[in-house]
C-alpha cells in the first residue's frame, strides 16, 4: 500500500535562508500525523510548501503517487489537499456562510455543498447560529472552527491543520482537539502542526519532532509522548 | 432665484460619470493595491472605440439604435487595452517593489495618450461625438439634456449588476476573497491571476460606458480627456473609501454634487466672491477630498477591520 502523502528530502528556503533542510515523512490514508516543535522549526513552512504557496528548493512531494512540484496553489486543493492556515485567515468581511462556500469554491454539486454547510453547522453549532455575521466579528476560537469547517468544505483526502489551538482559551482548545478526534474517528486523514505537543501527540498515530528545519525524532504518537527527551524539551518537564 | 434643482442635477450627472470610472480604480486597488494611473486613458480609449463604431455605421442609422453598438465597441477597445496592460506591463512586476508598477502606470498613461494622438485619425484635436437632437426635459425644476439621460439610466443599472455579481456569484465571492486575503484565496482553489484580470476588465468596461456618457454630454472627445476625468474619478474612489465599490459610486456622486454646488453658489458666500464659477470647481473638489481625508482617512464607506490574531 502506498502512502497518501510522501515527502522525500524536502528543502525550502526564503531567499538564502533554508527553513526546511531535507525532511522526509509519510502520511497514510486514515492516519493523523503530527509535526511538533518550537517556533521557527519549519513546520508552517512545510505545510505552505505542500499546499503550493511556497516553491520547494529540492526534494519530492508525492500525493497519491503523483508529484506536486510545479502545480500552482489554486490547483492543489482540487487534488484533495485542504489547508487550514496558521492564524486562521478567515475572510473577515464575508459572512460565515460565505466563508464556508469559499471552501467549496471548486465544487459544482449544489446539493452536496448545501449538505456540507449544514454538516459544518452540526459540527460547530455556534457557526450555524451566527451564519449571517461577518466572520471578523467572531472570537478567536470561533474563527478557528470556521477555518476548519471551511477546509472540510472541499471534501479533502488530506486535511492540513496549522496550529489550530494557537491563542485559544483552554476550554476552546479542548473543543478543537475533541473535534479533531471526531474527524479522525470519521476516517479523515489529518496532518497536524502544533506547538501544543501534549495534545497533538496524544491523538496522533505518528509524530515527528522538528528542530531548525530537520526532523530529529519520529515515532508513534504515544511513544513520543512518553519519550524522555520529548518530555523534557516540549512538555515542560525536568 | 432657485437653481438648486439644476445644480443638483448637474452634479448627479457628472458624479455618475466619476463613479463609473472610479469603479476601475477601486477594484484594482482593492485586489492588488495598485493605483492604476493609466485608467483615465482606458476611459479615453473607450470613447474612441465608441466613436469608431459610430463612424463605421451607415448614414441614416439612428443614434438611439447606435448607442448599444457604440457601447460594445468602446467596451471592447477599453477591455482589450486594459487586459493587455495588465498582462504585459503590470503582471511581470508583481511581487516586486510597490513603486515599480506605479511608475509603469504613469508611463503607460502618457504612452496611451500619445498613441491615440499619433495614430487615431485627426485625433490631434478634439473630435466631435454624436449628439441627441431635440428638446431637453424638465424634471422637478431642473433642465436635463437628452444626452444626459443616458448616464442617469445606465450608471444605476451598471452598479446594480456589479453589486449582484460581487455578492451573488461564485466569481464575485472569489473576487472579495482575493481582495481580503490573496494567499488564503489560493488555498480555496481561486485562480487569483484570473480574478485580477477580471477586475481590470470590469473596470475598463465601466470606464467605456462612462466615456460614451461623456461624449454624449460634451459633444466631443479628445486624447487628453482621461487626465482630469481620471484624476477626479480617483478622488471619488478615495473619497468613498478605496477598495469599496459602493464607496466609489457614492464618492463620485458626492464629488459631482459638491463641484456643482461650489460652481453655483460659492460666489454668493461673503468673502468668497472671487472663488465661484466653473474655473474654481477643481479646487473645491480637491479641497473636499482633503477635508474628508483629515476627518475620515478611510473614506466615506471605507472600513478598518482589524483582523484578530
Amino acid at each position: 500500500m502506498t502512502a497518501l502523502l510522501e515527502v522525500e528530502d524536502l528543502r525550502v528556503a526564503y531567499g538564502k535562508i533554508e527553513a526546511v533542510k531535507g525532511i522526509s515523512f509519510t502520511v497514510d490514508a486514515g492516519q493523523v500525523v503530527t509535526l511538533i516543535g518550537t517556533n521557527g522549526a519549519g513546520k508552517t513552512t512545510t505545510l505552505r510548501t505542500l499546499s503550493g504557496l511556497l516553491k520547494p528548493l529540492g526534494g519530492r512531494i508525492l500525493f497519491e503517487g503523483k508529484p506536486l512540484a510545479n502545480i500552482p496553489a489554486h490547483k492543489i486543493v482540487s487534488l484533495g489537499i485542504a489547508h487550514s492556515p496558521e492564524g486562521r485567515h478567515i475572510f473577515p468581511r464575508l459572512t460565515i456562510t460565505e466563508n464556508l462556500l469559499l471552501g467549496a469554491y471548486l465544487r459544482n454539486d449544489k446539493a452536496g455543498i448545501e449538505k456540507d454547510v449544514q454538516r459544518a453547522y452540526d459540527l460547530f453549532p455556534i457557526l450555524g447560529e451566527r451564519r449571517k455575521q461577518a466572520a471578523g466579528t467572531l472570537s478567536g476560537g470561533e474563527q478557528q472552527m470556521l477555518a476548519m469547517g471551511r477546509a472540510l468544505m472541499s471534501q479533502p483526502k488530506l486535511l492540513m491543520l496549522d496550529e489550530p489551538s494557537m491563542g485559544l482559551s483552554p476550554i476552546m482548545m479542548q473543543k478543537i482537539m475533541e473535534t479533531i478526534v471526531e474527524l479522525k474517528a470519521a476516517g479523515t486523514t489529518i496532518l497536524l502542526v502544533e506547538q501544543n505537543a501534549q495534545a497533538a501527540l496524544s491523538l496522533a498515530d505518528q509524530g515527528h519532532v522538528m528542530e531548525v528545519g530537520k526532523i530529529v525524532l519520529s515515532g508513534a504518537g504515544s511513544d513520543l509522548l512518553h519519550d524522555e527527551s520529548v518530555r523534557k524539551a516540549y512538555l515542560g518537564e525536568d | 432665484m432657485n437653481e438648486l434643482p439644476q445644480q443638483l442635477a448637474n452634479g448627479l450627472i457628472l458624479g455618475a460619470m466619476y463613479g463609473l470610472i472610479a469603479i476601475g480604480y477601486t477594484m484594482v486597488y482593492g485586489i492588488i493595491q495598485l493605483i492604476n494611473f493609466a485608467h483615465g486613458e482606458i476611459f479615453m480609449i473607450g470613447g474612441f472605440g465608441a466613436l469608431t463604431v459610430y463612424l463605421g455605421l451607415p448614414s441614416g442609422f439612428s443614434l438611439i439604435a447606435a448607442i448599444p453598438l457604440m457601447i460594445v465597441g468602446g467596451v471592447i477597445a477599453a477591455v482589450a487595452i486594459s487586459m493587455a496592460a495588465e498582462r504585459f506591463a503590470y503582471r511581470p512586476l508583481r511581487g516586486g517593489p510597490r513603486l515599480a508598477p506605479l511608475i509603469t502606470a504613469i508611463g503607460l498613461s502618457l504612452a496611451l495618450q500619445q498613441a491615440v494622438w499619433m495614430w487615431y485619425p485627426n485625433a490631434t484635436k478634439d473630435r466631435s461625438f454624436p449628439q441627441f437632437e431635440g428638446e431637453s426635459f424638465d424634471v422637478l425644476g431642473a433642465t436635463i439634456q437628452r444626452g444626459d439621460i443616458f448616464v442617469l439610466i445606465v450608471a444605476p443599472l451598471c452598479m446594480l449588476a456589479l453589486g449582484l455579481f460581487v455578492s451573488k456569484t461564485r466569481a464575485g465571492r472569489g473576487m472579495q476573497a482575493t481582495s481580503q486575503d490573496p494567499d488564503t484565496a489560493k488555498l480555496m482553489g481561486i485562480n487569483t491571476d484570473r480574478i485580477i484580470v477580471m477586475a481590470f476588465a470590469i473596470g475598463a468596461a465601466f470606464a467605456a460606458v462612462a466615456a460614451v456618457a461623456y461624449g454624449l454630454k460634451n459633444g466631443q472627445i479628445g486624447f487628453r480627456m482621461g487626465f482630469i476625468m481620471g484624476l477626479k474619478a480617483f478622488t471619488a474612489a478615495v473619497l468613498g473609501g478605496i477598495g469599496n465599490i459602493y464607496g466609489a459610486m457614492l464618492g463620485g456622486v458626492v464629488l459631482g454634487i459638491a463641484e456643482a454646488l461650489a460652481t453655483g453658489y460659492m460666489s454668493e458666500v461673503p468673502g468668497m466672491e472671487l472663488f465661484g464659477g466653473g474655473a474654481w470647481k477643481d479646487v473645491w473638489a480637491f479641497a473636499l477630498l482633503i477635508i474628508v481625508l483629515l476627518v475620515r482617512p478611510q473614506g466615506l464607506l471605507g472600513e478598518r477591520v482589524s483582523d484578530r490574531a
